[in-house]
């Protein structure tokens, strides 16, 4: 965002085919967009495009790539850094796009100056050579794409993570070209358009400031009331933590499980059993509805229409398939009648099409979308009028801020590192045939059968110092919590990391991680903590 | 010798199926947001696949889209309202359960202020939904307070 001006995939996924260099930070792609990994594969095999994986765990798509860089986790930047180092010390810069396109070049140019090469690969663990390679390969085989998702984002630096990445990006002229681009994957089905149409502490629809005046006047004007003061609201971990100590009374849940999906689940449920008054929306009863007063039973995807907008901006129609069992109705009907009971004036929504129209008033980058529109394919946000075709490639000509920015970045250390007592880097999460909490895939037979249980990856190395065979039980332990699971012991991970999903409620790796969080994005740092491993005897009632 | 696994018998017999309806929409996984056809027979999807002339994914599906939605006809999917009662929570008529969110809503409201109260709207609910929710926070309730997994 703030070196853009706007924070959504750059480019498009048809045009990933187009890259003659492609590099992954942070991404387990094959597992969490099974089907992008399927386009870069092919990139990859029948258009020649040179692949760079950088990743603390030898991930699939590793196999697939020209350059694997296995740097340690939470050592993003210096990573990053260390590769721009390289492309201005071999020359391999875009000047014309540095001078047209971008500003506070210079002051960055000195920051990066101090990440040698040979300094990087000792914070990294990356061999210089392979830095080399890999600043050779990114800074001169153009258009160059970089597709990261939470393994850049969920670090207390995560913040300054992104903002390298565009950093590397402008460096080398490499946004608003077909091919090109910073694409963050985003995780969930609507994610990307939860976040478009406002439903954040500091944004309305559209990622229109609650802190300018111009907007928050419009919004009361259209909203009919006055709006709230011109300060964010909390974040979903500061609601939990004003939940525990009773500044927030009566929360309202609609489709989220955060006793098991935050870091620190203890101390979530502790919270949470505190609330005064709690009401869960949702298709199934899950560990968030034990401390639920009122449960609303919610239609699920397949049972009702409306729109998801993907990690490409496209906004694409949802349609009723089935009827909702027994009285479920959609979150959309449930809300409005909520509205209507609390005495609001104009919730009296036909369908989600009317809705829609509503959002279009209020977003100017949905303002050309109505469900009509919709029917053969969708449309990509900006989309400004009714007969704008919708934008593919962002950035082309400005950015959204104008000029794009360099943002000076140093490298930090994780908030928790090993130590004595807790040895290993633990690195969370997910697997191909599971999703998040787990109230979906593991209700379908198939996909249990494929992935029962937790399998908590170790490096040989250390399994075998620790005595531990593959398949045997072992405890995890942090300052937080403690869980028991089987060990998976493979070349996966490097040796010192150990990874976990957080799908399995019964050996939860949420209980483990750190709700240290990123001071400007809010984002808990799930990626890396201080753990011990132990072996310990199977569980009694297996 | 090969034998057919339980998977193929059911390719197999769902092709013999002719269905009611084929309906197009987009897989409720994750973010590539691969459009899907939900084949269906009386009030059940039995088969998924996926249009090969549409973006994004062409015709490919991971095991997730093609054989991740069995959870839609569970049977621990939630039927009725229910408000705790005693500790436990008991089904409840919708009036009810309605009447009560708004009740305790408006009044925390009155005693504490609006931002006594907080939303989660949901990345896994639509545009339209999530947008209702966070007009709710903050027209009708008045605060920002609204937030959803995006960083989780």
């Amino acid at each position: 965002m703030q070196a853009f001006g706007s924070g959504a995939m750059t480019n498009s996924i048809a045009d990933i085919t187009q890259a003659r260099t492609i590099l992954l930070i942070g991404t387990n792609t094959t597992a969490n967009h099974p089907v992008i990994s399927l386009q870069i594969k092919k990139a990859v095999r029948q258009h020649g495009a040179a692949l760079i994986v950088a990743d603390p765990r030898r991930i699939e798509l590793a196999e697939f790539a020209t350059l694997f860089l296995q740097h340690e986790a939470g050592t993003d930047i210096a990573l990053l850094n260390g590769l721009a180092h390289i492309i201005l010390r071999e020359g391999l810069q875009d000047e014309a796009f540095i001078a047209a396109r971008t500003e506070n070049y210079e002051t960055w140019r000195a920051v990066v100056e101090e990440y040698t090469p040979e300094r990087v690969s000792q914070i990294t663990g990356v061999p210089v050579a392979d830095l080399e390679r890999a600043a050779q390969l990114y800074g001169s085989r153009k258009p160059a794409a970089i597709f990261y998702a939470m393994g850049i984002t969920q670090h207390t630096v995560g913040h300054q993570n992104v903002l390298a990445v565009a950093n590397l990006a402008m460096l080398t002229g490499n946004i608003g070209i077909p091919g090109g681009g910073v694409n963050p994957l985003r995780g969930q089905n609507n994610v990307q358009g939860a976040c478009d149409v406002g439903g954040l502490p500091n944004v309305y629809p559209g990622y229109q400031s609650v802190a300018d005046e111009n907007v928050r006047a419009a919004m009361a004007a259209f909203y009919g009331v006055p709006q709230p003061p011109p300060v964010p609201g909390l974040t979903l971990t500061e609601m939990i933590d004003a939940a525990g100590d009773g500044r927030v009374k009566a929360l309202y849940f609609m489709g989220e499980n955060p006793a098991m999906s935050d870091p620190d689940s203890n101390h979530v449920r502790e919270c949470l059993a505190r609330a005064e008054f709690l009401v869960v929306q949702d298709i199934f009863l899950h560990e968030t509805t034990e401390f639920a007063d009122v449960v609303l039973p919610a239609a699920s995807f397949a049972e009702k229409d409306g729109t998801f907008t993907n990690t490409e901006r496209r906004i694409q129609r949802v349609r009723r398939a089935c009827d909702p069992p027994g009285q479920a109705r959609p979150d959309w009907q449930i809300v409005a009648e909520v509205a209507r009971r609390l005495g609001a004036p104009g919730w009296d929504y036909a369908d989600p099409a009317a809705i829609m129209a509503e959002i279009a008033e209020v977003t100017p980058i949905y303002r050309g979308v109505r469900y009509e529109r919709l029917e053969d394919g969708g449309l990509q946000w900006p989309c400004p009028a009714p007969d704008h075709p919708g934008t593919p490639i962002l950035h082309t000509v400005r950015f959204s801020r104008g000029l794009g920015r360099f943002s000076p970045v140093h490298h930090q250390p994780a908030a928790e590192l090993p130590d004595e007592e807790y040895p290993f880097m633990l690195t969370t999460g997910r697997i191909l045939q599971h999703w998040h909490t787990g109230t979906m895939t593991r209700r379908v037979t198939g996909l249990d059968l494929l992935a029962p249980e937790e399998r908590v990856e170790i490096h040989p190395q250390d399994a075998a110092a620790l005595g531990i065979a593959d398949g045997d039980w072992i405890r995890v332990s942090s300052r937080r919590g403690t869980v028991t699971a089987r060990a998976g012991v493979m070349r996966r991970p490097r040796p010192g990391l150990v990874f976990m999903t957080f799908h399995y409620a019964e050996a939860l790796g949420n209980v483990l991680t750190n709700k240290a969080l990123d001071p400007i994005a809010k984002i808990p740092e799930y990626k890396v903590c201080a753990v011990k491993v132990e072996k310990v005897a199977p569980p009694a009632d297996l | 010798m090969t034998h057919a696994s339980a998977d193929q018998v059911a390719l197999h017999q769902a092709d013999a199926i002719q269905p009611d309806r084929i309906v197009r929409t987009t897989c409720e996984y994750c973010g590539v947001g691969c459009q899907i056809l939900l084949h269906v027979k009386n009030g059940v999807i039995y088969r998924v696949s996926a249009p090969f002339d549409a973006a994004p994914n062409y015709g490919n599906l991971c095991v997730k889209g093609r054989f991740g939605h069995d959870y839609v006809w569970h049977r621990d999917r939630l039927t009725t309202p229910l408000i705790r009662r005693d500790g436990v929570l008991q089904p409840a008529s919708w009036d009810e359960a309605l009447s009560l969110v708004a009740n305790r809503l408006a009044a925390v409201k009155a005693a504490h202020g609006p931002d006594a109260i907080a939303f989660l709207c949901s990345a896994k609910c639509t545009n339209e939904e999530n947008y209702l929710m966070q007009k709710l926070a903050r027209q009708v309730i008045g605060t920002h307070n609204i937030d959803h997994c995006a960083r989780l």
